[in-house]
C-alpha cells in the first residue's frame, strides 16, 4: 500500500509518496502558477510517474497548504501548520520549533516533546520576510534565485538593508548597484534582513531548540546561515525540508488509510 | 544672495525631488505668478535629477540656471540638489502649495510613489498634524504600479481605464507585491480588467483615508503628488471620503509651489527688515 502527501504552496506544490512503514518513495515538485487544481494534479502525477504508480494504486492523499481545497483527487485535507509539525518531527525527532518561510508567507510554529502544535503565528500580509523578498532581490539583481544565496555567502562586508517593504528594497537595491556596492554586499545584507524577521516572528511562540527550518527558502544555504548567525545555534534542514509540509500530509494519509483497511472488512470475512 | 544682474533677481525657484518624479517651478517676483515648471523621471542620481529638472525649466523661459536667483529644494531628495540655497520639508511645502492653489484648504493628501502624506492646516497656512507613511507601498503609488505591472498596462492608462468599471472586483492583498500576484489570479479567473483596476483604486484609497482621518478631516481636502494625475485615483478617494476634492493641473507641484512662495516670503521679510534699518 502507498499513500501520498501534496502541499500545495502559492508558489511551488509539493507531492510525497511513502510506502506503508512510513519511508519516502517518490517526490513530485511543480510550480504552482495560476491553475491551482493543475499543479496539484501535476506534482502528485509526477511523484506517481517517478515510482510508476497508477492513481488508484495511491490508498489515500491528504491536500494541505494554502491551496489544500484545490487538491480535488485529495481525500481529506489537513492545515499546513499540522502538516508542517508532523512532517519536522518525523525528520528531526528533536524538532520544538519551526520555522516554515514559503513564497508568500512566513509561519513560526511551536510544538511540545509529543509533537502537538503549542503555539503558531503568521506573516501573510506582507511579503517582507517571505521567499518573495527574496525573488524581488534576485529579479533587479539579475541573478537567479537558486544562486542568490551562494552570492550572498560570498560577502566580506554586508550592507545594511534599511527598507522593510519589498518595493521600496528594489528601489534600495539599485541605489546601491548605482554607486558600485558589489552584489555579495547587498544581497548578504538582503538575507540578514530577512533573518532579523524571521527571528522576531518566532520570538512570539518562543524559541526553544531544536529549530527545523521548513519551506522553499530553506533550500537556500545563504538563508540558513544568516539565519544561524541571528540565532546564535544551528538549525535543522536536509533536502528534504522542502518537502516537510508534503510528507506530514503523506503521514496522515498514512493513519487515516490503516484505520480505512481497520474498518473495512477483509477478503476472508467477505467470503464468510 | 547677490541678484544676477542680468535677471535682477526675478526668479525663484522651486525643485521637489521625488522617489519617482523630479519636478520644478519658477516663480516670477516681479510679476508674482509662476511663469515655468517641468518634471522628469527622478531615476538613481537625485542630484542629475535636480539640475536637470531645473534645467528644464529654465529652457522653456529662455534663461540659464544661474539666472535663477534663489533655489529652493524639498521633497525627499532634498539635501542633494547641489545648488539649492535653502530645503524645506515637504510637509510645509505642500501645505503652503496647496493653499496657494486653493485657498480654502484644510487637509492637504499628498500621495507620491513612495510616500502618502495627510495634513492638517490652521489659520494662515500653519501645519497642525500631519502623518506619514514610507515605510510600505500598501496606500502609495507604487501599489498602482505593481498593479498595472502584473495587468500588463502603463500607470498613465490605468486610472482612466478603472472609470469604466461597473462592478469593482476588491483587492484582499495589502502588500503591493502580494497584490500584483492577486491581479494575475483575477485576471486569469476572468474578471475584468476595468473592474479589478478600480477595485485596486479603492483599495489603496481606504488606506489613505484612514491616514486622514488621523489627522482629522477638517473641511476642503486639496490633493497633491503625483497620483493627482490619475483621474481613477481622484475618483476613487472621491468615493470613498464622499465629497469632492480640489485637483488642477498644477497639484502635481504644489511641493515646488510652496517652495517658492516661501522663499519669496522670507525675501520679502528680509527686505521690509532693510527697508526699516535704512
Amino acid at each position: 500500500m502507498v499513500v501520498a502527501g501534496v502541499d500545495v504552496g502559492s508558489t511551488q506544490t509539493k507531492a510525497i509518496v511513502l510506502n506503508e512503514n512510513g519511508e519516502i518513495v517518490a517526490r513530485g515538485i511543480v510550480n504552482t502558477g495560476a491553475n491551482v487544481v493543475k499543479a496539484a494534479e501535476r506534482a502528485f502525477q509526477t511523484a506517481r510517474q517517478s515510482a510508476r504508480l497508477e492513481e488508484w494504486e495511491v490508498a489515500y492523499v491528504v491536500g494541505t497548504g494554502y491551496g489544500r481545497y484545490k487538491v480535488t483527487f485529495g481525500d481529506t485535507q489537513i492545515t499546513e501548520i499540522s502538516c508542517h509539525a508532523r512532517g519536522a518531527v518525523a525528520l528531526f525527532p528533536g524538532t520544538r520549533t519551526i520555522l516554515d518561510i514559503g513564497g508568500q508567507d512566513t509561519k513560526g510554529i511551536r510544538i511540545n516533546e509529543k509533537g502537538e502544535v503549542v503555539d503558531f503565528c503568521m506573516n501573510d500580509k506582507c511579503a517582507a520576510g517571505t521567499g518573495r523578498f527574496l525573488a524581488a532581490a534576485a529579479d533587479v539583481m539579475g541573478i537567479s534565485l537558486d544562486e542568490l544565496g551562494e552570492v550572498a555567502l560570498g560577502a566580506s562586508n554586508p550592507l545594511r538593508i534599511t527598507n522593510v517593504c519589498t518595493v521600496f528594497v528594489e528601489t534600495e537595491i539599485m541605489n546601491h548597484l548605482s554607486k558600485g556596492k558589489k552584489a555579495e554586499d547587498i544581497l548578504a545584507g538582503v538575507h540578514q534582513s530577512i533573518a532579523a524577521r524571521s527571528v522576531s516572528l518566532l520570538r512570539r511562540t518562543g524559541l526553544e531548540p531544536e529549530i527545523t527550518f521548513t519551506g522553499g527558502v530553506s533550500r537556500n544555504r545563504g538563508m540558513v546561515s544568516a539565519l544561524e548567525e541571528k540565532l546564535g545555534g544551528h538549525i535543522n534542514v536536509n533536502k528534504d525540508s522542502q518537502f516537510i509540509g508534503a510528507l506530514g500530509a503523506a503521514l496522515f494519509a498514512l493513519d487515516r488509510a490503516k484505520t480505512k483497511h481497520e474498518d473495512q472488512p477483509s477478503v476472508e470475512e467477505l467470503k464468510a | 544672495m547677490n541678484p544676477s544682474p542680468s535677471t535682477n533677481g526675478r526668479y525663484i525657484a522651486g525643485i521637489d525631488i521625488g522617489t519617482r518624479m523630479t519636478k520644478c517651478a519658477v516663480f516670477a517676483r516681479t510679476t508674482e505668478t509662476f511663469v515655468a515648471r517641468a518634471t522628469i523621471l527622478t531615476r538613481h542620481n537625485l542630484a542629475l535629477a535636480s539640475e536637470k529638472a531645473l534645467a528644464d525649466a529654465c529652457h522653456l523661459l529662455g534663461i540659464k540656471p544661474a539666472d535663477v536667483f534663489y533655489v529652493a529644494s524639498t521633497g525627499y531628495g532634498r539635501y542633494q540638489a547641489p545648488m539649492r540655497q535653502i530645503q524645506i520639508t515637504d510637509i510645509t511645502t505642500h501645505a503652503v502649495g496647496a493653499r496657494y492653489l486653493f485657498p480654502e484648504t484644510i487637509n492637504v493628501v499628498d500621495v507620491g510613489a513612495q510616500h502618502a502624506k495627510a495634513i492638517r492646516i490652521i489659520g494662515s497656512g500653519r501645519v497642525m498634524k500631519f502623518k506619514m507613511n514610507d515605510k510600505c507601498a500598501s496606500g502609495v503609488g507604487s501599489f498602482l504600479e505593481r498593479v498595472a505591472k502584473g495587468l500588463e498596462l502603463s500607470l498613465d492608462e490605468i486610472g482612466q481605464l478603472s472609470l469604466r468599471s461597473k462592478d469593482p472586483q476588491p483587492i484582499s492583498s495589502i502588500c503591493a507585491v502580494l497584490a500584483e500576484s492577486e491581479v494575475i489570479n483575477l485576471v486569469t479567473s476572468g474578471y475584468p480588467v476595468e473592474d479589478i483596476l478600480m477595485g485596486a483604486h479603492l483599495s489603496i484609497s481606504d488606506r489613505i483615508v484612514a491616514q486622514l482621518r488621523q489627522v482629522g478631516i477638517e473641511g476642503a481636502i486639496t490633493l497633491t503628488g503625483g497620483i493627482t494625475r490619475n483621474a481613477g485615483m481622484v475618483n476613487a478617494l472621491e468615493q470613498k471620503i464622499g465629497r469632492p476634492l480640489n485637483v488642477c493641473p498644477d497639484s502635481e507641484y504644489a511641493g515646488a509651489i510652496g517652495a517658492c512662495l516661501l522663499v519669496d516670503r522670507r525675501l520679502k521679510k528680509l527686505e521690509e527688515q532693510k527697508a526699516m534699518a535704512n
